[in-house]
């Protein structure tokens, strides 16, 4: 069933998560155990790229996605293969969720040549043509009409390809979403916006930013639906995605999909995050963690054992932990490569 | 007075078209908007309306006539009382403006010097930069890194006058994204030290919107890279509008942040855009070295009555120079500094680039070449008279920059001596630039992407003939 945002009403809608909750979403348990390992995957991979660069072994800027696991694998549980992916800087963990080789990921990160760019982007900036993953863009707000652009191909081309074009809250405010969202719709563009409204933009809490908060419905005025989903569970990303993904990939045009979530970590590794308060963070972790609810969910309903889940935990530290060996040895880019691809 | 009908142009480039067909005959009276003839063009027909009221005394340009050039008169209208007889006398009124001749391209002012026959009238005025104020007698220096003199010199012009104000992402409550405006909301407060939301192409807009209402904006760009998003703002409604509004509308605005390649975030975050706002009539264009160099033009910056460009570098925010300690330290804006006199060779550098044309100059001293340094400070007005004299006295000079050859600070500086010096060279001009390349991320690739000291000395080498 598709909730279509209400175009007359002007009451902002009721944010908090426990009020609107729907129903809870079939999930079954072999969604639970491949939402574990995924989510796993990602967190561990993060938590191993943030000792890296504290050991020199990744410069610049590097922005961690922990916390916010639960929006790109419910979100690619819901899509199909074909369908594309884009994002900000904040993008480990939306190449992990598609498939792309952890190895690839982290030799990018320390800038060697076996890494996704061949060292030449770095964090911000990897893409996988094979896994239709565009990137890793680090001026926010781009990759919302990016997306937009890669919907109109589909769409011209006859493909049932849908664009999943995440941007965060910050990222919402640019006026250029909002020149995408007019022809998203003019045009029923298959696109499905994904805003992973971690709260804060840098230091940058969204009720400072923004005149009105509920991110969902920001396309009202266009007429595109949306609704706000409890991003940190990963049953009813999945079940909203399917939703709005559906709708796009059906010819209706774009959907917007409100991904409430939160970053545990702070904006960059250069950030100390004292605009917030630890407990807000504490209890971020300790009450919504996306692995933590799969996880006792899991063992609650005798999906798999302790041991089980211990056997995953191991598997994922045993890819992670070859993928930091890979980056760490691989080569750095023969010089020859500064010279190349920059034009074809 | 009889008037004249002139053929007119349909478009701006239109120089001549077909009178397809006449709608009014001889004697008839027409009104205003009357369409009174068919002209076409190999884009369009249009009609032609009266202006004037009156009656059609004389229709010079038959129907079907075909090149008939814009301008050329094709009727003539009697106004109330006037007879066919008064045609031909000299009393018509021909008060139609003449096509103007296409104006000669505006060339620099110093071109003039040379042989080239241009009107008066088609070169801009010679800028006459102002020297740098004497520092008073015993004046105390004190050690400054570049991010407190930025941040001193806003807050004293924040204290001077109640119409600065900061907007900007995380200026605020975070004290800015590298520490730039630490403190200023305490002093300041809300009103006059706003957090934007990241909505560059707007709050620039609400920046210049409201320098011309009066105020005096100090936008901050977390980095120049995202000015990008506003720099349609800076150049069509800053930079032009005291031009287009015939001197009436002012836009003061100081657009600053970091430029320029910081420390391996990539193609995106890392770029000099120097060139891009130098070559745009009506700016300012500041891009600092020293920390007294930061402080003193800052504050001429938000002094200034123009939009201001000004161009910081993350990685010498940290860097520690010394700052005379005045009230008000204001330097002039335009004027290069001769950081080194020297009779060899000239080397301009400006902003980071000045660390590596600082450490070459070091080292070829060291060798017995006797090195004249220039910040050149201020991009735009460039201070042409400083570089050319330098050159005039050594004949030869190498340009160090951070950003791309093509199109560069260097490459204009280039031609300007090619054109104000070149009886004086005697080596070629010779830049010293980041690569043609977008900046990678690799830490072996970023640091060859780089103008390096190596690069600069062997320049100096080749342009002195030493090996
Ligand atoms: C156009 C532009 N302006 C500013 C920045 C600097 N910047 C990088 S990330 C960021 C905050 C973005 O926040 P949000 O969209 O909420 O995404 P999140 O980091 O929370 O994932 C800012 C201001 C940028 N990269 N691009
Ligand atoms: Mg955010």
């Amino acid at each position: 069933m598709v909730r279509k945002a209400n175009v007359k009403s002007s009451k902002p809608k009721n944010t908090s998560k426990s009020a609107a909750r729907p129903n809870v979403p079939d999930f079954s348990a072999k969604d639970e155990l491949n939402a574990f390992s995924e989510m796993l995957l990602i967190r561990r991979f993060e938590e191993k790229a943030g000792q890296m660069y504290g050991m020199g072994l990744i410069g610049g800027f590097c922005h961690l996605y922990i916390g916010q696991e639960a929006v790109v694998t419910g979100i690619h549980m819901a899509s199909k293969k074909g369908d594309s992916s884009i994002t900000s800087y904040r993008d480990h963990g939306h190449m992990l969720a598609v498939g792309i080789d952890p190895n690839g990921v982290m030799a990018e990160l320390t800038g060697r040549a076996s890494g996704l760019s061949k060292g030449k982007g770095g964090s911000m900036h990897m893409f996988s043509t094979d896994k239709r993953f565009y990137g890793g863009n680090g001026i926010v707000g781009a990759q919302v009409s990016l997306g937009t652009g890669l919907a109109f191909a589909y769409k011209y081309r006859g493909e049932d390809n849908v664009s999943l074009t995440y941007f965060g809250d910050g990222a919402a405010n640019q006026g250029q979403v909002y020149e995408s969202f007019n022809m998203a719709k003019l045009w029923d563009l298959p696109v499905v916006y994904i805003i992973e409204n971690n709260k804060y933009a840098m230091g940058t809490s969204i009720e400072r930013s923004s005149s009105t908060t509920d991110l969902s419905q920001r396309g009202v005025s266009f007429g595109i639906p949306g609704e706000q989903v409890d991003g940190m569970d990963v049953r009813y990303v999945r079940d909203a995605a399917s939703r709005a993904i559906e709708h796009a990939r059906s010819g209706k045009g774009p959907y917007i999909l409100e991904m409430l979530t939160y970053r545990y970590r702070g904006h960059s590794m250069s950030d100390p995050a004292k605009y917030r308060s630890k407990e807000e963070v504490q209890s971020m972790r300790s009450e919504r963690d996306p692995i933590e609810q799969v996880k006792s969910r899991i063992l609650a309903e005798n999906h798999a054992t302790e041991d089980d889940l211990k056997k995953i935990e191991k598997q994922v530290r045993a890819i992670v932990s070859e993928a930091a060996d890979f980056a760490t040895e691989a080569p750095e880019p023969d010089v020859s490569e500064l010279w190349t691809d920059i034009t074809a | 007075m009889p008037i004249e009908i002139l053929m007119p142009a349909l478009s701006p480039t239109m120089e001549e078209g077909t009178l397809a067909k006449w709608l009014v005959k001889e004697g008839e009276n027409v009104a205003p908007g009357d369409v009174i003839c068919e002209i076409e063009t190999d884009k369009a027909t249009m009609e032609v309306e009266a202006v004037d009221e009156g009656s059609i005394g004389k229709i010079l340009i038959a129907d079907g006539t075909e090149n008939v050039a814009v301008n050329t008169v094709i009727a003539i209208l009697l106004e109330e009382g006037e007879s066919a007889t008064a045609i031909g006398t000299s009393a018509v009124d021909a008060s139609i403006a003449q096509v103007k001749p296409i104006a000669s391209e505006n060339i620099a002012a110093e071109v003039s010097q040379t042989a080239q026959p241009v009107a008066a009238s088609a070169v801009a005025p010679p800028f006459t930069p102002q020297a740098d104020p004497d520092l008073p007698e015993g004046v105390e220096m004190v050690e400054m890194s570049v991010r407190q003199a930025l941040n001193e010199a806003m807050a004293e012009e924040m204290r001077l006058d109640e119409n600065v104000f900061l907007m900007g992402e995380e200026v605020a409550q975070y004290q800015g994204a590298y520490k730039i405006s630490q403190g200023l909301l305490d002093e300041f407060g809300e009103r006059r030290v706003v957090d934007t939301p990241i909505t560059e192409h707007g709050f620039t807009g609400i920046a210049i919107g409201a320098a011309f209402a009066g105020l005096k904006p100090i936008v901050e760009f977390m980095t120049f890279n995202f000015a990008m998003q506003a720099i349609d703002q800076i150049i069509n409604s800053a930079a032009k509008q005291l031009y287009m509004s015939g001197g009436q509308v002012h836009a003061p605005v100081v657009f600053r942040g970091a430029n320029g390649a910081a420390s391996r975030v990539g193609a995106q975050h890392s770029q000099d855009f120097t060139p891009w706002y130098a070559n745009v009539p009506g700016l300012t264009v500041i891009a600092p070295y020293s920390a007294a160099d930061a402080k003193g033009l800052l504050k001429a910056a938000i002094k200034s009555n123009n939009p201001v460009v000004f161009l910081e570098n993350e990685l010498l925010y940290g860097q520690v120079f010394e700052v005379p300690k005045m009230d008000d330290f204001v330097l002039p804006i335009g004027k290069a500094k001769i950081v080194r006199p020297g009779s060899d060779v000239t080397l301009i550098s400006y902003s980071i680039g000045m660390k590596y044309a600082t450490e070459a100059a070091e080292k070829l001293v060291g060798e017995g070449v006797d090195v004249e340094l220039i910040d050149l400070r201020t991009i735009r007005p460039l201070d042409v008279e400083t570089l050319v004299n330098s050159v005039k006295k050594t004949g030869r000079c190498v340009i160090v920059e951070e950003g791309w050859p093509q199109c560069s600070v260097g490459g204009d500086i280039s031609a300007r001596l090619m054109e104000l010096a070149f009886d004086y060279l005697d080596a070629p001009v010779t830049r010293v630039s980041g690569k043609d390349v977008p900046m990678p991320y690799a830490a072996n690739l970023e640091k060859l992407a780089l103008p390096n000291v190596d690069e600069v000395v062997a320049a100096l080498k080749a342009v002195t003939y030493r090996t």
